[in-house]
């Protein structure tokens, strides 16, 4: 394996496929849909197709922000759409039943939900388990919280306060969109402009090198797995809040597979050892605007799931050295037969 | 006399005992727990659970992990039932025809896996909502089946002294252990599986096919998980699209408790089979005693952390023995192991 120095060059080429993705869809719909393409502004809110693309991405940019942090450094949180159940069944049981003021309500909630992170950190840093176990095991645990802490029921509310998270304006923006640009902002600001971003590739490239070159390991693991599911918790606040029900048994479900997607197919290798944050929310939009673009052309819901896959398959293709001689193998036996 | 044990049958021996004081724990809390009849109901429920749990053993050894085999339950139990009920087609044939498309796709996940070196986890999470997106386009609402011949099969069964039926589900499970286990420990296929989950690298230098042995490997969980899919509607009589949700959690805990390394290369399916004997242990008094099902799956995740932290407890003071180097060399860097996906390390 060769090492490869970040040149700006090689950054900006690792973006070309997700925008080239998202291009290609833009353009599918520029003939067949569109209307997606208006934008207006009322009552001083921006308005659109677009605009609600980004607005529905914002979950799965969030979880796949952190999600982009795990993977750089080797490892792979597939817990984080259970997780965000967690925080929204949290948040509405203490606001509805207990009569908690909302504030404290999202404070616990993400603070549980931060709790499950740590200890998805501790397995895999400190007692060395591997990722897809541990969080295979959250999986399942924190959808079985979930359920426990509201008791089985899907918890319906009214409150303008907590809907404002999912469907409030912030100077005439989306509030989740907001919240995603400020959390984008943070995570690229500490990890391009301080040195825990090259820690974190270097833990994903070699961890015994890393290790021996001063860096911890553990700490860093632990960090990535907390932090991913802190926004998985803010996901589920913004989802639960948008349909105000807190639905235990559905919410978040399969989110966990966007979230990789748009990891991957915004350029970070499942290798871990680099990323790419830019790409990482180009990879959301691109995933968001496939869905949207799938359910306007009259297309079930249940096919998505199965597009998905494939999507995936492709990807794999695509990031596969074999294939890359295979292909190159095919078109040079072509020049030699022409 | 000294009663000596060979290291490597200490964790099933352990698994045994957590068994064997589970059930007499609950038995003597609920006398009723002892008899014969739920004992033998232990397999009827959990049929389909051990034929996955095989499956997954045999990938769990080879130093994989396959996420596919609930949603494989539900694509093949949905689409027997539209053959069946539906299209008029004999269950036999259905069967075959669901035989065929599992035993398909878990080829086609080994081919992914073992040409284009992509991670186990990614390409089976990829199997797992190929699957359930297919079970959701055949059908949202459960379809029931009714076919004489299918319930003739269904309610085919062996007595036991004191009329207890051990019914078709159960048998083929058990058939389906006793083949497994010759090909695990007789045949060259079943050393090569050891072989890959030891270290794929050697393997490949002893010249044994692993490529091969690895799709093969693939191909079978899913020809089982697709069998398992059988059972399960053999068990419900319908197919249903929401079908074994979590199941492959159940099914890598079986593997786990029953002392297989996550690792690979180490591991017994006698070790599954008892691990499938704990968790039905645990469901069943979980039912005795009126408890939400989630609680079940709580139980389940918090034991197999256990059998894990125990699992790192035993093979650290192991490995304290040999030198680092060959520590180091087992847990080489994770884009040379993700094959394995054996991130941590």
């Amino acid at each position: 394996m060769k090492l490869r120095p970040l040149a700006a060059r090689q950054v900006l080429g690792s973006l070309v496929w997700p925008i080239l993705a998202l291009a290609i869809i833009l353009i599918f719909n520029a003939f067949f849909t569109p209307v997606m393409f208006k934008l207006e502004i009322k009552d001083s809110h921006l308005f659109g197709s677009l605009i609600d693309i980004l607005n529905r991405a914002a979950p799965v940019m969030l979880m796949a922000i952190g999600m982009t942090l795990v993977i750089a450094t080797g490892g792979i949180d597939i817990s984080v759409g259970s997780m965000s159940a967690v925080s929204g069944s949290f948040t509405t049981v203490l606001l509805v039943v207990y009569g908690v003021p909302l504030a404290w309500a999202i404070v616990i909630g993400l603070v549980v939900v931060t709790m499950l992170g740590l200890w998805n950190g501790f397995m895999v840093s400190s007692i060395g388990v591997q990722p897809i176990v541990t969080t295979l095991i959250m999986w399942v645990l924190a959808r079985g919280i979930a359920t426990l802490f509201a008791n089985g029921e899907t918890i319906l509310f009214e409150n303008p306060r907590y809907e404002f998270i999912a469907n409030g304006f912030l100077f005439g923006i989306p509030f989740p969109i907001t919240i995603v640009a400020a959390v984008f902002a943070i995570t690229q600001l500490l990890t391009r402009r301080t040195a825990l971003g090259l820690f974190v590739e270097s833990v994903g490239c070699n961890p015994v090198a890393s290790r021996y070159s001063g860096v911890n390991v553990r700490a860093i693991k632990q960090t990535v797995y907390v932090f991913t599911a802190f926004l998985a918790g803010i996901a589920g606040l913004i989802n639960t809040a948008n349909i105000k029900v807190a639905d235990v048994t559905r919410s978040g479900d399969g989110l966990e597979l966007d979230a990789i997607l748009a990891v991957v197919i915004g350029g970070t290798s499942m290798d871990g050892g680099k990323f790419s944050l830019t790409g990482t929310i180009i990879g959301a939009i691109v995933m968001q605007t496939l869905t949207t673009t799938i359910l306007t052309n009259g297309v079930p819901v249940q096919v998505t799931r199965v597009i998905k896959a494939l999507v995936v398959v492709f990807i794999i293709l695509i990031q596969s050295e074999t294939f890359h001689s295979q292909v190159r193998s095919l078109f040079r036996r072509r020049a030699h037969e022409a | 006399m000294k009663l000596k044990l060979d290291k490597k049958y200490v964790p099933i021996a352990a698994t045994l005992a957590v068994a064997a004081l589970l059930y007499l724990g609950v038995g003597v809390k609920y006398p009723n727990f002892l008899s014969l009849r739920v004992f033998v109901n232990f397999f009827r429920d959990n049929a389909f659970l051990g034929v996955i749990a095989i499956g997954m053993t045999l990938v769990i050894i080879s130093g994989g992990i396959d996420l596919s085999v609930g949603s494989m339950i539900a694509f093949v139990g949905i689409l027997c039932a539209q053959l069946i009920t539906n299209l008029g087609v004999n269950p036999l044939l259905a069967f075959a025809i669901a035989l065929l498309c599992g035993s398909l796709i878990g080829f086609l996940m080994g081919c992914l896996i073992q040409i284009y070196k992509a991670p186990p986890f990614i390409v089976t999470l990829a199997g797992m909502f190929f699957c359930r997106g297919l079970a959701n386009v055949i059908s949202l609402e459960s379809i029931p089946i009714d076919n004489p011949l299918f319930i003739k099969i269904l309610k085919f069964g062996i007595y036991l002294p004191g009329s207890i039926k051990v019914p078709t589900t159960v048998l083929a499970f058990l058939a389906v252990f006793v083949v497994f286990l010759y090909l695990m420990h007789y045949t060259k296929f079943g050393r090569n599986v050891y072989a890959i989950g030891g270290s794929s690298q050697s393997a490949l230098l002893m010249g044994l096919r692993i490529g091969r042995t690895r799709i093969l490997i693939y191909t079978l969980s899913g020809f089982l998980s697709s069998l398992a899919g059988i059972v399960y509607i053999l068990n419900t009589p319908a197919g249903n699209s929401l079908a074994g949700v979590g199941i492959e959690l159940d099914a890598i805990a079986c593997v786990v408790i029953g002392g297989t390394l996550l690792t690979g290369g180490v591991g017994f399916l006698a070790g599954t089979f008892i691990g499938l004997l704990i968790q039905a242990i645990i469901k069943t008094f979980l039912t005795f005693s009126n408890l939400s099902t989630w609680w079940t799956k709580i139980a389940i995740g918090v034991l197999i952390m256990v059998f894990i932290l125990l699992q790192r407890f035993f093979s650290q003071a192991s490995s304290l023995m040999r030198t680092q180097a060959v520590v180091e060399f087992k847990n080489p860097r994770p884009d040379a192991a993700g094959r394995a996906s054996t991130g941590a390390s």
